[in-house]
Parts: C-alpha cells; sequence; structure tokens
C-alpha cells in the first residue's frame, strides 16, 4: 500500500502554505521530509496523517482518498508523532501507549488480552518496556518521544509518519530515536532539521521550499551545494564516504566565526 | 468473553452496585436530618409505603416532609452533583485546560441575566417562570459564547477566552437591571439564588433533572475512550481516529444542556464542576472510562452532603449551598493536593 499527495494546496486564513504539492510514498522506505522553518513541512505532514483535508488536490491512501475512508480506518493503518505533544495529566507510560488501542476499540469490541499484547509489543519495540509503570512527568524529552512512538506503533501502523522528531533532543538521543525508526518495519516519513540526519538514514529525501515540493530522491541526488545554498542559503561542501553516504560540511563566512 | 474480561465485568456491576448503596445511603441519610430530625427507619417505612405500596404505620406530617420536601430534594441535590462533575470532566478533557468548568461557556452568567429579566424586569409577563428565564438566558449565553468561540478560530483557547467574555458581559448586565430596577427584597432573593439553592426543590424538578442528566452521563460515558484520546491534544486525537470537531461540538452541548438544566433548577452552584473531577482523578486516574462514573459518584455525594450541613450549620436558617461547598470543599481539596504532592 502507497500513500500519496496529488496536486494537494492548503491554506491557513488566505495564505497559502502547501502549494501544488505531489508526492508518492514508497511502501518500506524511510522518506526523510528538510526545508527550512516555515517551508510547509508540519503541514505536509498532517495532511499525510490525513489529521488536515486538503483545500485541493487529493491525499490518497492505497489509491482511496482519505477522507471518504473514515477516521478509524486511517487510524489503523498511520501512525502520527506529533512536535512535542504534551500533558499535564499524570498518567503511566503503559496508559499512554494504550491510547494507541483506540482506533481498534469501541462499546461492542472492548479492550481485550490481543490489545495488551500490542502494547507490550510496542513498548519492547522502542525499549521501554521496563519503563512501562513510571508516570510521563517522570520521562526525558528523549524517553517523552520514545513512548509517542510506542504510542503509534500500538496503532499497528503500515505508516508511521513524525513531525521534527528528534527536536529538543541530545545528538546521542537523536541517533538513536533514528536508528530505532530505521529498524522498525514499517514505511516511515519523517520531517527532519538536521540534514546530516536526512543523508546518514533516509532512503530518500523531499525538499520543501516555500510551500512546495523542490526536489525528490536519494540523498546523493539532493543534498548537493547547489541545492543548500538555493533553499537553505547556505554554502557547504559535501562528501561522500566510502558507502556512499553523503556527509555535509558548512561553511561559515570568516566575521562569524568565533574570535574573528 | 475470555477470563478476563469475564472478571473486569462482574468488578465492574459489583462496583456500581456499591456505588448505588452509598449513594442510597447518603440520601436516606440527607432525608432523615433537617429542623425536625426523623430516624431513619420511619424513612425507610414511609418510602417502602409509597414504592412498594407497604402499609408501615409512619405519621402523615413525617411522611409528607419525608416524601415531598426531603427526598425529592436529595434526589434533585444528587442529579446535580453528578451533572456537575461529569460536565467538569468533559469540559477538562476537552478544552485541555484543568480550569475548566461549567460555567466557563457563560451558562450561569447568562442564566442569571435570564432570571432577573423575569423576576425584576417582568419579561414574559408572568408567563415565565424564574427557572424557565434562567433556562432561556443560559442557552442564550452559550450559543453566543460558541459563535465568538468560532469566530475566533476553535481553538480551546478561543472558547475558554470567548466564556470570560460572555460570562463578564451577561454578569455586567444582571448587575446592571438589579441596581436600575431591583428593590432590597428582590436583590436578596436574586443574591441568594445566585449562590445556589436547593429550597423550594420539589418532584417536577426531579422529573426533569434526573432524565436529562441521567441522558447526558450516559452519552458521555459512550464517549470515554474519545476523551481518553484528548490527553495529547486534538491532533493527537484526530491521529487516533476520533472526529474532532463533532466530538467538540456534542460532548461541549451535552455539559452544556445538562448545566442550562440544573442552574435552571438550583442556581449556579461554584467549586463542584471544577474541583471534584480532580478529587476523583486523585483516586483512579485519567482513563474515562473509570474516572466518569467516579465523579458522578462524588459529586452526588458531595453535594447531598453539602445540602445537609446546608440546612443544619445555623439553626433555623438555610445557607446558600454555595457557600457550603466551597467553604467546605475547599479545604477538602487543599488536603488532597498536598497528599499528592507528597505521593508523587
Amino acid at each position: 500500500m502507497s500513500l500519496e499527495l496529488v496536486d494537494v494546496t492548503w491554506m491557513a486564513g488566505y495564505r497559502k502554505i502547501i502549494h501544488d504539492v505531489s508526492l508518492k510514498v514508497r511502501p518500506g522506505e524511510f522518506l526523510g521530509l528538510i526545508g527550512p522553518n516555515g517551508s510547509g513541512k508540519t503541514s505536509l505532514m498532517s495532511i499525510l496523517a490525513g489529521v488536515r483535508r486538503p483545500l485541493r488536490g487529493k491525499a490518497l491512501m492505497g489509491g482511496m482518498e482519505m477522507h471518504k475512508m473514515g477516521r478509524r480506518k486511517l487510524a489503523q493503518n498511520i501512525g502520527f508523532v506529533e512536535q512535542q505533544a504534551d500533558t499535564t495529566d499524570r498518567l503511566t507510560v503503559r496508559e499512554a501507549v494504550s491510547l494507541g488501542r483506540i482506533p481498534y476499540l469501541s462499546l461492542l469490541s472492548p479492550w481485550s488480552s490481543r490489545d495488551d499484547e500490542q502494547v507490550a509489543r510496542a513498548l519492547l519495540d522502542v525499549d521501554m518496556a521496563d519503563m512501562a509503570g513510571r508516570y510521563w512527568q517522570t520521562l526525558s524529552g528523549g524517553e517523552k518521544q520514545r513512548v509517542h512512538i510506542a504510542r503509534a506503533l500500538a496503532q499497528e501502523p503500515k505508516f508511521l509518519l513524525l513531525d521534527e522528531p528528534t527536536n529538543h533532543l541530545d545528538v546521542r538521543h537523536q541517533l538513536g530515536l533514528l536508528e530505532l525508526v530505521r529498524a522498525l518495519k514499517v514505511t516511515a516519513v519523517a520531517a527532519l532539521h538536521d540534514l546530516n540526519h536526512a543523508a546518514l538514514f533516509c532512503d530518500r529525501i523531499a525538499v520543501m521550499s516555500e510551500g512546495q515540493l523542490v526536489a525528490v530522491g536519494t540523498p546523493a541526488e539532493i543534498l548537493t551545494p547547489a541545492l543548500l545554498q538555493d533553499v537553505f542559503g547556505v554554502t557547504a561542501v559535501v562528501e561522500q564516504d566510502m558507502q556512499g553516504k553523503c556527509h555535509i560540511r558548512y561553511a561559515v563566512s570568516e566575521k562569524q566565526m568565533p574570535g574573528a | 468473553m475470555g477470563l478476563f474480561a469475564r472478571t473486569v465485568f462482574w468488578q465492574r456491576i459489583g462496583a456500581a452496585g456499591i456505588a448505588l448503596m452509598l449513594l442510597a445511603a447518603a440520601m436516606a441519610f440527607a432525608t432523615s436530618i433537617g429542623e425536625t430530625s426523623i430516624p431513619i427507619k420511619t424513612v425507610i417505612d414511609a418510602l417502602a409505603n409509597h414504592v412498594f405500596g407497604t402499609t408501615h404505620p409512619v405519621d402523615a406530617i413525617d411522611a409528607g416532609i419525608i416524601w415531598n420536601y426531603r427526598l425529592s430534594r436529595a434526589v434533585v441535590a444528587a442529579s446535580c452533583g453528578a451533572g456537575l462533575a461529569v460536565s467538569g470532566v468533559v469540559l477538562q478533557a476537552l478544552l485541555r485546560n484543568s480550569l475548566a468548568d461549567p460555567y466557563l461557556l457563560g451558562i450561569s452568567a447568562g442564566a442569571s441575566t435570564g432570571a432577573v429579566s423575569v423576576v425584576i424586569l417582568g419579561l414574559g409577563g408572568g408567563m415565565l417562570s424564574l427557572s424557565m428565564g434562567a433556562f432561556a438566558g443560559a442557552l442564550v449565553a452559550f450559543v453566543f459564547v460558541s459563535l465568538l468561540a468560532l469566530q475566533a478560530g476553535r481553538c480551546p483557547g478561543a472558547i475558554i477566552l470567548a466564556g470570560i467574555a460572555g460570562s463578564q458581559m451577561f454578569n455586567a448586565l444582571t448587575s446592571f437591571i438589579v441596581t436600575k430596577s431591583a428593590n432590597a427584597e428582590q436583590a436578596r432573593g436574586i443574591m441568594f439564588w445566585l449562590l445556589g439553592s436547593l429550597s423550594g426543590v420539589r418532584w417536577p424538578d426531579a422529573a426533569l433533572a434526573v432524565p436529562v442528566i441521567g441522558a447526558g452521563l450516559l452519552v458521555c460515558l459512550c464517549y470515554a475512550r474519545a476523551l481518553d484520546a484528548f490527553t495529547f491534544g486534538r491532533e493527537s486525537a484526530a491521529s487516533l481516529g476520533i472526529p474532532v470537531r463533532r466530538v467538540h461540538v456534542l460532548l461541549i452541548g451535552t455539559s452544556a444542556l445538562m448545566t442550562a438544566v440544573m442552574v435552571s433548577i438550583v442556581g449556579s452552584i461554584g467549586f463542584v464542576g471544577l474541583v471534584i473531577p480532580h478529587a476523583a482523578r486523585f483516586f483512579v486516574g485519567v482513563r474515562h472510562g473509570l474516572l466518569l462514573p467516579l465523579a458522578a459518584l462524588i459529586g452526588a455525594l458531595f453535594l447531598v452532603g453539602a445540602d445537609v450541613v446546608s440546612r443544619i450549620i445555623l439553626p433555623g436558617q438555610v445557607v446558600p449551598i454555595g457557600v457550603v461547598t466551597a467553604l467546605v470543599g475547599a479545604p477538602a481539596f487543599a488536603l488532597i493536593l498536598c497528599h499528592r504532592r507528597v505521593l508523587r
């Protein structure tokens, strides 16, 4: 099954946020979405997740228009981790992950042992099983983010969408989290800020600029000095290592150097 | 049904049974206490005579007091307590704000404006009762606040701000009408009603309150899981398959209707809708499947108890129940808060 946007436009008030974007997410891949602040990444993620409906154009899952499928059905296929979703409620890690079973529960199909199994598996997947009884407020930023991912995984999704999942995490946790997503057996789409992370972990990269999708391709195709200058306004040197992975070094002008 | 599910099912039935027994005991107790104290045995005999048609010997005056005055009052107190607490839980969950309460939507302010319009300005030319005026005012205020919130952008913050604006406006209108036209007697009566009062509550009020609040509780319970889904906000609820806008409209509308009916019968009793939800959360956590019924139970018990206190605390006088709920409730809640910090 694939996830696809066709000529999608979305506006906030009179301001065009997303402008004629077409994008196809391939089954099994890890797609990175990059772009400067305000380029429309977050809006595009929520349209891909089916949380927002495009003003014009189509958002398709498996060839069907998302808004015609019903929210529950969507939630059984797409797990969405937003940017910094927090709560003041006093709930445990297990309770937070259990929320992911909501799309499968109803008055006629109450909580069952299968739901317990799925929650336990999701906790194992993100390596949080031994912290299931901890309270949300006692977790670190990285742990909270892993709980969010576990909650999304408890939805048994085919697609996992993450909006800037590594924000506010230290380097070790950033890398750990992306390794974790990479190792999961789902199709993943993540909006990322760090271009080196996108280069290291993603199969393909999509670049947003001013509400438009300006390029899609493998990291080696996308991450060129010309594009980085064009889209991000930075001067950079891109090197490839033996495995063909890209590494970006940013060039900083003399007067911005410390001690200059 | 698996063994686990069956155990849970019977546990719930058992818990519901215990809750109902507690409530019945509290109401019997409330019925026996008052200016003339009536023994519990007489209360039970009188009720049995009425409900099961038995012929226990009960003094006719006692029977009248028990059935016509005190029991109807206890029933209304219990249902309003439950309704206010559940509305509080629902609004706090949907608006993601622990300070939200049922009066946030301008309902009590609108009700008071409606009530003074009828009582003081004589709106409706004697055709409308104070309750009907209050109900109409509550609905007008709710519609006003909802439209304002929609214009202001639909987010939870917008509803809260619109509610504050609406409440201030309707409160000012009430004060204006009272200052301009009321005599001292009327002003005192309105004041008493504004603080909440169960005096004068009879069976017709119970016949309105019980079905409306019962139905409201049922609707909220059916959406307990949807309320859970709002734990991490609206977007997160949407990604968990919840039709956010529909749930918002339905549940906020349900709480508004319950609150409007309650305010029109007993005035605006403060504190219950704000604080009982937090107290209930302290006992069972944040899952709404448990939280809603427990909040309803605690709210009902609390208001029945507060009504008893309001009748006996000053001999020969009834204190407005809103005063009692806050005077007794605030210290109790302070204790819970401090205790919770220790537990953490």
